[in-house]
């Protein structure tokens, strides 16, 4: 049985932390998906070699200081106003990949106008789109994304439809759109999901390289503070409460197009 | 058939003690210190070190990235 100390060495490397975040311990609570997705897009970053050709668009939540730990170049936009942003920095350099990281309160609520309408335009960007059903930096309000029932700090009872209407899909609707050239639905709650979601972030920069549209990636995340649950709990409960709701997997791939598809949506 | 055995690397002063990484490991290797580190949280550390195989899944799902994963043949 050989020493511990013989197998740590640079030749046996299995995984280490991604070269394209920084050395900043980051501020949010501990098991929080955020940090999940903020490794992906830098793994990404790295694997395609396009770190110092990207911009990133943050939001204003708890994802407002992606900034700190990602190292790429960034802006801050208003609440909700990252796709129009990410527009017009797309449109003065085409050249370099832009990508908006935004919250379900930030994306499906106050900036539904700015994603419907860049979307629609077909914009080539890139939207993470991190969905917990709540808006966690304030204090775990309600969101239009919190499900039926659901106990939240401004809703005590649970959701209830006959007020306060229905989740809102935001990620169907856009997904309708001609402009979006790819769209899915992940989750980083196990090491499964995780290597899913990587591909999809991967795949939705590649999507933006070949410039046939909006690619978005929503990831179903947890908010153990919010939720008021330890972080394992809450990935629990995601699997069992969010997933019905909100189903993982791709709802719209135009990276290899379908004839019948480009005669219904000419891409651009 | 080779052995294969892994270990893991824990930066115990930027984790924070969630535990995704100790469900999520095959082989119930890793736990929660006792111990805490500066900021209070009870870190996590390998329990169990003869049993890792060097998945790298507690890596994958670590929210704060302070896990770094080996492994070798035996």
């Amino acid at each position: 049985m050989s020493n511990i100390n013989d197998i740590i060495k640079p030749e046996n490397l299995v995984y280490k932390k991604a070269d394209a975040l920084s050395d900043n311990i980051m501020h949010y609570c501990p098991g929080c998906s955020h940090g999940t997705v903020h490794k992906l897009i830098a793994e990404t970053l790295d694997e395609l070699g396009i770190q110092d050709k990207t911009i990133g668009v943050s939001p204003v939540g708890c994802g407002v200081f992606a900034y700190n730990y990602i190292n790429c170049d960034w802006q801050q936009a208003a609440h909700g106003r990252a796709p129009a942003l990410a527009t017009g920095t797309k449109r003065l350099m085409p050249d370099h990949y832009v990508f908006t990281y935004q919250g379900d309160g930030d994306l499906a609520s106050i900036g539904t106008s700015e994603i419907m309408h860049a979307v629609n335009r077909g914009e080539n960007i890139t939207v993470i789109f991190i969905n917990n059903g709540i808006y966690g930096m304030t204090g775990g309000q309600m969101a239009p994304t919190t499900l039926v029932g659901m106990e939240t700090s401004s809703s005590p009872y649970g959701r209830d439809i006959s007020i306060h209407g229905y989740p809102i899909k935001i990620t169907e609707i856009l997904a309708q759109l001609p402009g979006a050239a790819y769209v899915t639905r992940q989750s980083v709650h196990n090491a499964t999901a995780v290597r899913k979601a990587k591909k999809a972030v991967k795949k939705a920069f590649e999507v933006q390289g070949k410039a046939i549209g909006t690619s978005i990636v929503e990831i179903v995340s947890t908010c153990s503070s919010g939720w008021k649950m330890t972080p394992t709990g809450a990935n629990e409960w995601m699997t069992e409460n969010m997933f019905p709701n909100y189903p993982l997997g791709d709802i719209v791939d135009k990276s290899k197009p379908k004839q019948e598809d480009l005669e219904q949506f000419p891409l651009k | 058939m080779a052995k294969v055995r892994g270990a893991v690397v824990v930066d115990t002063e930027a984790c924070k003690g969630c535990s995704v990484c100790v469900v999520s490991c095959p082989k119930n290797v890793l736990q929660l210190n006792k111990q805490v580190n500066s900021r209070g949280y009870n870190y996590s550390y390998m329990a169990n070190a003869d049993e890792c195989i060097g998945c790298g899944n507690c890596g994958l799902v670590c929210p704060d990235s302070v896990i770094t994963v080996y492994r070798a043949k035996e």
